[in-house]
């Protein structure tokens, strides 16, 4: 199982730190991180491996967004599976 | 494999454009709850709702969590309680509808529907009682909705049916008239009803279905408009195969939150219906989509055209996207609860007559228009029965939900809030048809409906 974390909004010092500290804490692993500009958006995303989360998944989605908020970010934490299924047929 | 320019547009569709899971409709069937003593049968209802829908709601706001899509509404539907209410004869319907709300005030959900009864051919025992008693039974509850089916191409049109139902309508409205007529908002008259429609005010769970079943409805006109903004001069199939992949999108996308939800639950998957459902938010309008596609304002000439187009490849989208597809998959037109259509509304450029057009080529048909508070019952019988008659012919889904505003005429506006927005009155034709409206007797099915 893994979520996908993007980050979307004006650049910072310390995003990646911070968002992945709340990885390592919920004990979900970083796969991969990819960063561009597209679209006038400056977007961070980064794909976590969720199977061996530590405690409730949705807690941590509660911690990315309060992330976000102190930060001024747009920060989503989703299943990956959202993706799959409206992309391909 | 993901891609970055996928997950980009999956956000921006949920975060600027509007795209939601309008609702998570859990089908109950009541059948089981029929008694003769009204309380036990009461009891029943209550017990039997409780213990299917208690995690609906919380089951809802994982599922949400979990994808980052927000689910608007989580919303129950019954078998049509006229059912029930057949078996006990000599009590007040409302007792059930009580009953409903104190389930829906348990579940915490948004709405229950089924206040119904399905008299498209005639009635039964429990179905006038029931129908009479809809009036009180809005009155007196707040997430309980009520719908009757009056005529199906299978069988013509009940016109006795079809003249209770405009005195109801108009009854419901003069005892909501402090609340600014609110109870009409709850109900709505068909022809062709469908037996798995997760959307409100018109769901119940049809005597088909299984005993329990989880459907969703999913939204999101903003995100189709987006989509034709970037392509101003595409050809208009082109903007029907636009239209189709972002339907497919949608579609997909419910069908995910419904799968989810039936195994979190325990429950059977039923349906995604996939309908453009308009919300009075900026940006998600049907009437915008439509102004999207080159028309100076929804309403004017070439509206039908553009509508029909937009329906069919909404569903044709939707088909490709889940073999469950059902409901009323199509393009709501709701005027209240549209802004694009207020507004066309208010210039004067959409008018009654051009809605009942476009109720031939969408999904359901004349919804949330309000009219005139002194308007007679019998007119509002005549526009159910044209309503019906396109229903019948075209052999689609059709209903009226019209709002009386008592104490108002043309010009005012009925504030309802929320999901159902603001209405302008709009004009009804001032001759009568009380004659035709008093013949009563039922319009006989159409030729096309002999296909055995």
């Amino acid at each position: 199982m893994r979520a996908v974390v993007t980050v979307i909004g004006k650049d910072n010092v310390g995003i990646l730190h911070k968002v992945s500290g709340i990885c390592t804490e919920y004990n979900a692993n970083v796969m991969e991180v990819t960063q561009s500009v597209l679209q006038d958006m400056f977007a961070m995303i980064m794909l976590v491996d969720i199977s061996a989360v530590s405690k409730d998944f949705s807690e941590m989605v509660d911690r990315m967004t309060e992330l976000g908020k102190e930060l001024g970010l747009s920060i989503h934490t989703m299943h990956e599976d959202i993706f799959n299924s409206m992309h391909s047929i | 494999m993901l891609n970055v320019y996928d997950i980009l547009e999956t956000i921006r569709m949920i975060q600027d454009e509007c795209l939601d899971i309008r609702t998570i409709t859990m089908g109950i069937s009541l059948l089981d709850c029929i008694d003769t003593d009204i309380d036990k049968a009461c009891e029943k209802v209550y017990n039997k709702i409780v213990s299917k829908a208690s995690r609906l709601v919380p089951v809802g706001q994982q599922i949400e969590k979990e994808y980052g899509i927000p689910i608007i509404n989580k919303r129950i539907s019954v078998t049509p309680i006229a059912m029930l209410a057949a078996a006990c004869p000599n009590d007040n319907p409302v007792k059930f509808a009580l009953a409903l709300q104190r389930a829906a005030d348990t579940c915490g959900v948004n709405f229950i529907g089924g206040y119904s009864a399905l008299v498209h051919k005639g009635f039964s025992a429990g179905d006038i009682a029931l129908i009479k008693s809809i009036p009180e039974a809005l009155d007196v509850t707040q997430n309980i909705c009520s719908s009757v089916n009056i005529g199906s191409t299978k069988s013509g049109i009940n016109m006795d049916a079809v003249k209770l139902m405009g005195e109801i309508v108009k009854e419901s409205a003069e005892r909501t008239a402090d609340r600014d007529c609110i109870g009409p908002a709850k109900l709505v008259v068909f022809c062709n009803a469908v037996e798995d429609n997760p959307f409100m005010a018109g769901a119940f769970h049809g005597v088909g279905e299984p005993d329990c079943e989880i459907h969703v409805g999913v939204s999101g006109p903003g995100v189709v408009r987006s989509a034709l903004a970037k392509y101003p001069d595409a050809s208009i199939d082109e903007v029907a195969d636009i239209i189709k992949k972002t339907a497919f999108k949608i579609t997909r996308m419910g069908r995910l939150v419904g799968a989810r939800a039936s195994q979190e639950l325990g429950v059977p998957f039923g349906i995604v219906d996939l309908s453009l459902a308009p919300t009075p938010a900026v940006g998600d309008s049907v009437a915008h989509i439509l102004e999207e596609m080159g028309l100076e304002t929804c309403g004017t000439h070439g509206t039908t055209a553009c509508l029909a187009m937009l329906n069919d490849a909404v569903k044709k989208g939707g088909v490709m996207a889940s073999s469950s597809v059902g409901g009323l998959s199509g393009a709501f037109i709701p005027v209240s609860e549209d802004a694009g259509m207020i507004d066309a509304v208010n210039a004067g450029v959409l008018s009654l007559e051009k809605l009942e057009a476009m109720t031939a080529v969408c999904s359901v048909g004349l919804d949330m228009i309000v009219v005139p508070g002194d308007v007679s019952p019998e007119t509002i019988s005549a526009i159910i029965a044209d309503e019906a008659a396109i229903g019948m012919v075209n052999m689609k889904t059709t209903a009226v939900r019209l709002i009386p505003a008592i104490g108002k005429k043309e010009g005012e506006v009925l504030e309802f809030g929320g999901l159902l927005g603001s209405g302008p009155v709009m004009p009804v034709k001032d001759k009568s048809p009380a004659k035709f409206i008093s013949r009563g007797g039922r319009i006989p099915a159409p030729m096309h409906s002999l296909k055995n």
